[in-house]
Order: C-alpha cells, then structure tokens, then sequence
C-alpha cells in the first residue's frame, strides 16, 4: 500500500493509505481527529473543510496522496494546547453561531482563511460571499456572518478582544 | 407548582450559550459516526430499488456476497421479527419492500461488510429483476384514482355550502406547494452494538429514541427491555429523524442481529435523500364566499397532501394542516377537508411545522384573491379577516385564539418595518427602475402547541443529586441544536438554586428515561422543562426537610439561591446540604412526570382542544425581483416572535432566524424533482438547493415579543419557540407577489417558475 507522510496539527505522520482514500477519511479514521465532519460527500457543504498549508481545502474531494509533504491543519489544531481558543473559535462560542454544530468545524476553517485573505478588512456582503461554499441548515446564517465579523477585526489588530455580542446580551 | 417563580430568576430567562458551544468550535463533540468504533465492527449498505413501482421477480443477493469484504447480506427473509416499521401502527410499512416495490430508491436488502467501501460496493453489485410497472407521481393522479393513505378527514363549522350560496360575493381557486428535503448536515446514522441474551446497545441520531426502541424490537422479534437506545445528540433533525431514524437503526440492527457483530450503518448523502421522507407536497382547492368590505364569510376548501407510498406520520401531518388552515383568520362558516394521497414518491414525513406550514398558505391565498376581487390591499382583507375583536374568536374546532395577541405582533411587526415609509420608497423605486421590482409582504400567525397524538404530550426526566452538590440531568427530551439541553438544564439550576455549571447534561437513553414521546412538534422544552421540574423540586423539597431540621425552622422558609441553602442569617453550601441529607440517609435521586393539562380531541368529530395554547408571530419581509430572469433575493425581514417569556433568549432568537431561513428555502429555492420514471433526480446540494449565506436577507431583525408570558402554566410562562418561525418566512411568498403583481405563483417560488408566471402574466 502506498504511504504519504504530512504533517498534521504540527505532528509529522507517516500513513499508509489506498490510491482511493481521501483525506477526510486519513484524519477521521487513521488519525482520529472526528472533529473534521462529512456533509455530502461531494464538495458542496464545507463540513470537511481543513487547511493544506494554510488555505482552505476540501477534504472530501482530496485525495490523501495528494497530501505528500503538507502540512495539514483540522479544527483540533486550532485551540492552543492550554485550551485558549482560536480568536474565531471564540468568537462562534460567544456570538452563539451555531445549532447544531455539525457545520461549525469548517464554517470555523474556512472563516479563518477569509479573514486573512482580507488583510484589508471585510465586510459583511463580503464574509457572506465567501462563505458560499458552506452550507448551514440550523442557524440562518446570522449569527455566523456577525462572528466572522468580530473575530476579523481582532485578526485584523482592531480591537484587542471581541466585540461584545448583541445576541447574548439580548432579552 | 412554582414553574412560575415569583422570585427574581436566576438562570431561566438568561442568554446561556449552547450548552456544546465550545466542544462545536473545537470539533470534540461527538457524533454518533465519530465514537470509537468498536471492535469487529461491520459496515451495513442499503440496496435500493431501481425502479419507481414493480413487482420483484427476484432478488439474488449473491454478487454482494462475490464483493470482497462482503461478509452477509440480508433481505425480507432474514427478518426474524415483523417486516414492519410502521410508527403509526396503521399500516404496514415494510423494511425491505417484499413484492412490491412503490418508490424508486425503496430499500429491498442490506450489505454487510469489513469496510464501508466494501458494504456499498456490494450494495451495487445487486442486480434485483422488478417488473416496471407504471408509476403514479402526481396528486392529481393519485385523487383521480382514489389512491387514498386515509380516510378524508373533515373539520367544519356551519354550513359552508349554504353560506356560499348566501354570500354577495364568491370565487374559487387551486393552487401547489412542494415538499422539502430536510438536509440535516448529519445524514441518517445508527450504530448497533449487540450484548448478553439478546440485548442491544443502539446509537441512533434520532429524535425518537422511544420509537427507534420499538421498531428496533418489533423487526428483531425480542421484548423492548432488550433494547437500549442512546442519542447525545443530533446533527440536525427538522422532523427528518422523528420516524425515518427508526428504520435506519432496526436495519442496523439486523445486521448486528445475524453477524453478533456490532453494525454502523451510516447513508451517504444521496442514499440519504432517496430513501428517507420529507415534507408533504400539497394541492389546494377552494371556493370563497365573501362581501364588498372583503370579510370572508364561508371557505370549502380541500387540501391533498402527497403522501408518498406510505402512511408514516400523515395523519398527524394531516390533522396539523386541517387545524391550521385557518390560521389566525376567522371564517363563520367553513369546510376543510384534509386528504393524504398515496403515490409511487418516498413516503413523505415530520419536517418543522408538521403540515402546520401547508395549512397556513391557503388563508394567504384566499386573502389574496378576495383582496384582488375587492379592490383592497391584502393587508386590509388581513385585518378584515382577524380572529377575536369583531370576528369570531374560535377556531373552527371550537379552540379560542387570542385575538389581542394576533393583533399586537401585527401591530409590532409594522411598525418594526416601518410599512408605511417603505411602500413609498418601494414605489418610487419600481417607478424609476426598467425592470427590477421590489415589493413588501406581510404575514400573521397562530400556531398551536401540543402533540395532535394525546398520548404523546407526555414527558419523564431522571435527576441525581450527589453528594458534592452536582447534579445529573437525564430527560427524554433529545438535542439537535435546538439547545433543549441548555434550557432544560436552566429549569433544573434554577430549582436549585445553583450555577448552570453545576447540572451535568447527559445523553438520552431508554435505559434511564423510558417510555417517551418524540422531541418534536416545538414541545420539546413545554415538557422535559416540566417534568425535570418536577424531579428536581422533589428533591428540593426532601433537602429542604433536613435543612429545617437541622435549623429547627420550618421548610417552606428555605430558600435555594446562589449555590447556597438559607434560612435568615444562616446558609450553607448546597453540596453540604446533600451530604448531610445522605449521611441522614434521605434519597438524592428522582423521577419526574409531567402530562400537558386540559388537552381534548375527538377524532370523529374533528372538536376539542387539541393545543395546550398558541404562538403568535408576524413578519414583513421585502425583496427585489429581477423581472426579466425571475431571480429574486429577500433584501430584509422584521420578525416579531411570541416566545411568552423566553427561556433562554439567545438559544429562541437562533431558532427563529434558522427556522425562518428555512422556511424561506422551503417557499423559495428548496425543488425537489422527479423525473418521468419517478427518480428523484435531486439527490444532493448541487441540484437542490438550500439556502446558502448569500441567500438570506443581509437584513434580519428578530424581536421577541415583550411582556407577554404565556396565559396558561407552561415552564416559566415561556412558549414554544422550535417550529412557528418556519411559518414567518411565508412573507417573501407575500412579497414576491407584491413585487411583480402575479395574482398565482405555485411554490416553491423559483426563480424559473416566477419567470413563466411573468411570462404567463405578459
Ligand atoms: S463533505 Fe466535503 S464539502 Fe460536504
Ligand atoms: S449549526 Fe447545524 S448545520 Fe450549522
């Protein structure tokens, strides 16, 4: 069987996989790291979403011997080993941007490659057109689109912690 | 009861995350497909039926067997049980189609095998011989012929036919709505892990564990006490996992039944569409008898749903649409009639608002042609047509409505979206732009509360205390985002007296809350709320005996508040309080129960009240259509929403943003197609669409309604939050006709089927 070796969360992994095997399936069930979801299994939902040095992929529709040499990271490589959370992490916990969650993990991914993308700021048409390629049944959106927004300007260096979400005050 | 406390509330009310909020931002909540799999796990495939409708000549099972890695495969004859999943009971629904198929994708067999890959390869491999025979795929048809799943069901007051007669004025019309596919981003799932003397452990995201239970046992052929249920929680459900998740979990089952090996069964995404239920198509046709001022006098209206192939759940869905029909509107004289045509489709199911969605668009219509007929604006026949105030006041089935509340989320919701200064900027930009309309659309709504079953409105929850002062919180209630945990939990903390973090929310299980009904029909928090309530003020109370005891005061002068236990000056920790009740040997542990009140129905005579109480909403949504493409995007929504006093305002906002933009997807861009032959040809999101963040309104203003708790003793005066907002999204339904001045447009509004109407329209 052939072997790929990858980084993956910042530890090196040599894994022998099948020709077939897609990378979703390497993290899920060689590697274990289950936070990486499957939605439609055709490239449409961004459930799996993941980084492949540093932007946003798809790992439904990768293979994993195209991830030779990569360094990979999942939703579990986001938090620091402490436990504080990734800015946008933070910001989808607090903004109340999620239901059920099953999204979240690539909504999460995908939101922090938009942000540096934008180095120049974004706004909310923009977080919106750029999520277009994540799918979510539960919450509308709103939520989610408020977060990034957040989480952006402290990314960007524009304030130094999240803006206070109006939906948890609320009531 | 004390669910209303008069003191000031600590926990209930507060904007508490979700209870999973960080586990979900850092991938560790579990779903039911990222537990460890167990050893010697076998992976299951469905066979599914090529054809729409045929008799089964033969089902050779042996190319999946030729499949490396097959290890079994199984069909009706390896059933050692009832080949029967039916959740009503009514009628039998078959596991794998025996002799007759009657959908195209209807699971005939499963494969078994060491990898995943293998079980559907195997699955493919089978070559079933069906003779084809001819398919029927429209309402229409399915009446011609009298292809019935029910008896009609009839609800009436008056006489319709005669007031039709008296009536100045009449018209009729017809016209459709789609179904919807639920695409819960977790598709369907079960894990079946077989034990000692028959026993199973099964993981199913499901929204009915009870029921997965009973079907499980009934195709297994054992007693219930054998099989042991668990759901932590769901990614996603909507209804799609209220009876379609049974069947899932007894194939799963099945498996792990004939191999003694533990059987995930996990559908691929477009397995998942083709073999699981959806929303109910409707056809609707109606004769109106009203006057010049555009009051609606007398309404015979008959409403098909498309059934599918099955029975399955509706005839609650049914009953739930007859009930609504009306909506907020009172009409003296009327005849609905509900039908559940049978065709060669899936056989459709619970989705949000449970054919309370599809009732309340005929009142819209009538509204609008009778508005049209009368000169008016819509708007005006609306509030013509209100229950309570000068109309009746009842529903047609003998329920009163609150006619002050239809009339104040209407008032809230105008003013919220400031009508009347908008219709003038509207106008002034249709009048200046060649081709691009915008228009704004209104809606108001009754939506009742309770299960249409009786039985159903029934819920149980574990409590343990222990003796550090944690709590453990088990009810039958299940998670599928909509954040019940958290609220139930805020119930129990704020019983107690203590921080939320000190309940411990745990996975539902069969095993420790038995005999539940299905965490559906938005009663959800109504009844695990009260009946964890219940447990924990049952503990309260004995702990509040040791405490006066141990003060020598009396125990209804103990208070529970701020972790502590009081009683004037003197306080002590409340995990104290537990120890000394177990070193005193008082029991920390109970069962709570609670049944809804005051609920009635007579069947027959379609009379009672069938909902504990009613929840009010009202929305103006506008939205800009591009007349020569027929696209259209909502441009802003004002949804003022009757959540009594809310629970938890954070978690009902969520709802109501999600369950509008769903029903926006459902009205809007959500087609669901079937080619000649009857196959579903959109299987996945890139031929059906949901919303997607570019599709909903970058305006979306959500306002719980003020002071308003619920009349009736629900938790904490709170009200139902999970399915009314799906209704409020029939404002763009509203809009789209305001914006191009169509007098029919059948749904799901696409932008291909505004276009023809256009066209249509000239
Ligand atoms: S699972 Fe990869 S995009 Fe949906
Ligand atoms: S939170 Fe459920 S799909 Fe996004």
């Amino acid at each position: 069987m052939p072997q790929v070796n990858l980084t993956v969360n910042g530890r090196s992994h040599t894994v022998e996989v099948e020709g077939r095997t897609l990378l979703v399936e390497l993290l899920r069930e060689k590697l274990r790291l289950t936070g990486t979801h499957v939605g439609c299994d055709t490239s449409q939902c961004g459930a799996c979403v993941v980084h492949i040095d540093g932007e946003s992929v798809k790992s439904c529709t990768t293979l994993a011997l195209q991830c030779e040499g990569a360094s990979v990271t999942t939703i579990e490589g986001l938090a620091k080993p402490d436990g504080t959370l990734h800015i946008m992490q933070e910001a989808f916990r607090e903004y109340h941007a999620l239901q059920c969650g099953f999204c979240t993990p690539g909504m999460v991914m995908s939101a922090i490659d938009l942000v540096q993308k934008h180095p120049e700021g974004l706004t909310e048409r923009q977080i919106r057109e750029g999520l277009e390629g994540n799918l979510c049944r539960c919450t509308g959106y709103h939520n989610i689109v408020k977060a990034i927004a957040a989480a952006a300007e402290v990314m960007h260096g524009k304030r130094d912690t999240l803006r206070p979400a109006e939906v948890m005050a609320a009531g | 009861m004390d669910g209303d406390l008069k003191a000031r509330n600590r926990t209930v009310g507060a904007a508490l995350r979700h209870d999973s909020a960080r586990k979900h931002t850092t991938g560790e909540a579990a779903y039911a497909d990222d537990l460890p799999e167990p050893p010697g796990l076998l992976h299951a495939a469905l066979v599914p039926s090529p054809v729409a409708h045929g008799r089964i000549l033969d089902l050779d099972l042996s190319p999946a067997l030729a499949v490396p890695g097959v290890v079994m495969a199984l069909g009706p004859a390896d059933i050692p049980g009832k080949n029967d999943i039916s959740s009503s009971g009514r009628s039998v629904e078959p596991l794998f189609a025996e002799g007759l198929v009657e959908h195209w994708g209807q699971t005939l067999a499963l494969v078994l095998a060491e990898t995943r890959d293998a079980a559907l390869l195997g699955a493919r491999a089978v070559r079933p011989r069906i003779e084809a025979l001819v398919p029927v795929l429209r309402i229409e048809e399915a009446l011609e012929r009298q292809q019935l799943l029910l008896p009609p069901m009839v609800m009436a007051r008056g006489d319709a036919q005669a007031a039709l007669a008296a009536a100045p004025r009449r018209l009729s019309g017809e016209f459709r709505c789609g179904g919807q596919e639920h695409f819960y981003l977790e598709g369907q799932i079960a894990i079946a892990i077989p034990g000692e003397d028959g026993e199973q452990t099964v993981i199913s995201s499901t929204q009915h564990p009870t029921e997965v239970q009973h079907i499980v046992s009934r195709v297994l052929g054992c007693d219930y006490n054998r099989i042991t249920v668990e759901c932590r929680r769901m990614g996603g459900g909507f209804g799609g996992k209220e009876s379609n998740a049974s069947w899932i979990a007894a194939a799963a089952a099945l498996g792990a039944r004939a191999t003694g090996r533990p059987v995930k069964l996990r559908l691929p995404r477009k397995a998942d569409i083709a073999a699981t239920g959806k929303r109910h198509p409707f056809l609707y046709r109606f004769d109106v008898g009203f006057d010049d001022t555009g009051r609606v006098l007398a309404l015979d209206a008959t409403l098909a749903a498309d059934g599918g192939h099955t029975l399955d759940l509706s005839g609650g869905v049914i009953m739930r649409a007859v009930t609504h029909a009306l909506n907020c509107y009172d009409v003296p004289d009327v005849r609905i009639t509900g039908l559940v045509a049978k065709t060669n489709t899936v056989s459709n199911t619970a989705f949000r608002g449970f054919g309370g969605p599809q009732g309340a668009l005929l009142m819209e219509e009538v509204l609008h042609r009778v508005a049209a007929a009368t000169a008016q604006h819509v708007d005006a026949a609306r509030e013509r047509n209100f229950a309570g105030g000068p109309n009746g006041g009842e529903t047609p089935y003998g329920q009163p409505l609150e006619g002050d509340l239809i009339r104040r989320v209407w008032a809230e919701a105008k003013a919220d979206a400031r009508i009347e200064q908008r219709r003038a900027e509207i106008a002034a930009f249709n009048a200046a732009h060649p081709y691009l309309r915008r228009g704004l659309g209104g809606f108001a709504l009754a939506f009742g509360i309770s299960f249409g079953l009786l039985h159903l409105n029934q819920a149980g929850a574990l409590v343990h205390v222990y003796t550090d002062g944690s709590i453990r919180l088990n009810h039958g209630g299940t998670e599928m985002g909509q954040g019940l945990f958290i609220k139930v939990a805020q119930v129990v903390a704020e019983v107690f007296g203590v921080p939320i973090e000190r309940v411990g929310i745990t996975r539902t299980s069969t095993a420790e809350v038995p005999n539940t009904a299905p965490t559906a029909a938005s009663t959800g928090s109504d009844l695990n709320g009260w009946a964890a309530h219940a447990a924990a003020s049952a503990i309260r109370g004995r702990m509040a005996e040791v405490a006066a005891e141990q003060w020598n005061v009396p125990a209804d002068e103990i208070r529970f508040e701020d972790g502590l236990v009081r009683h004037g000056n003197r306080a002590m920790e409340f995990g104290d309080l537990a120890e000394l009740c177990w070193k005193k040997r008082v029991s920390l542990s109970a069962t709570g129960f609670y049944r809804t009140p005051d609920l009635s129905w007579d069947p027959v005579a379609m009379k009672g009240r069938p909902f504990f109480y009613f929840s009010y909403g009202a929305a103006f949504a506008e939205v800009v259509v591009d007349t020569l493409t027929g696209e259209h995007r909502v441009l802003a929504a004002d949804l003022v929403q009757d959540c009594g006093r809310s629970l938890n305002p954070a978690i009902d906002r969520g709802q109501i943003e999600g369950g509008f933009v769903q029903g926006l997807g459902w009205l809007t861009c959500e087609e669901l197609w079937w080619d000649k032959e009857g196959r579903l040809r959109t299987l996945g999101p890139s031929t059906y669409k949901i919303p997607g963040s570019r599709d909903v309104p970058p305006a979306l203003r959500v306002r719980l309604l003020d002071s308003a708790p619920a009349r009736v003793e629900t938790i904490f005066r709170s009200k139902a939050v999970g399915e009314p907002p799906l209704l409020l999204a029939t404002a763009v339904w509203n809009a789209l006709r305001d914006a191009t001045g169509l007098a029919a447009l059948d749904l799901p509004a696409t932008p291909e089927r505004v276009l023809m109407a256009l066209r249509a329209k000239g």
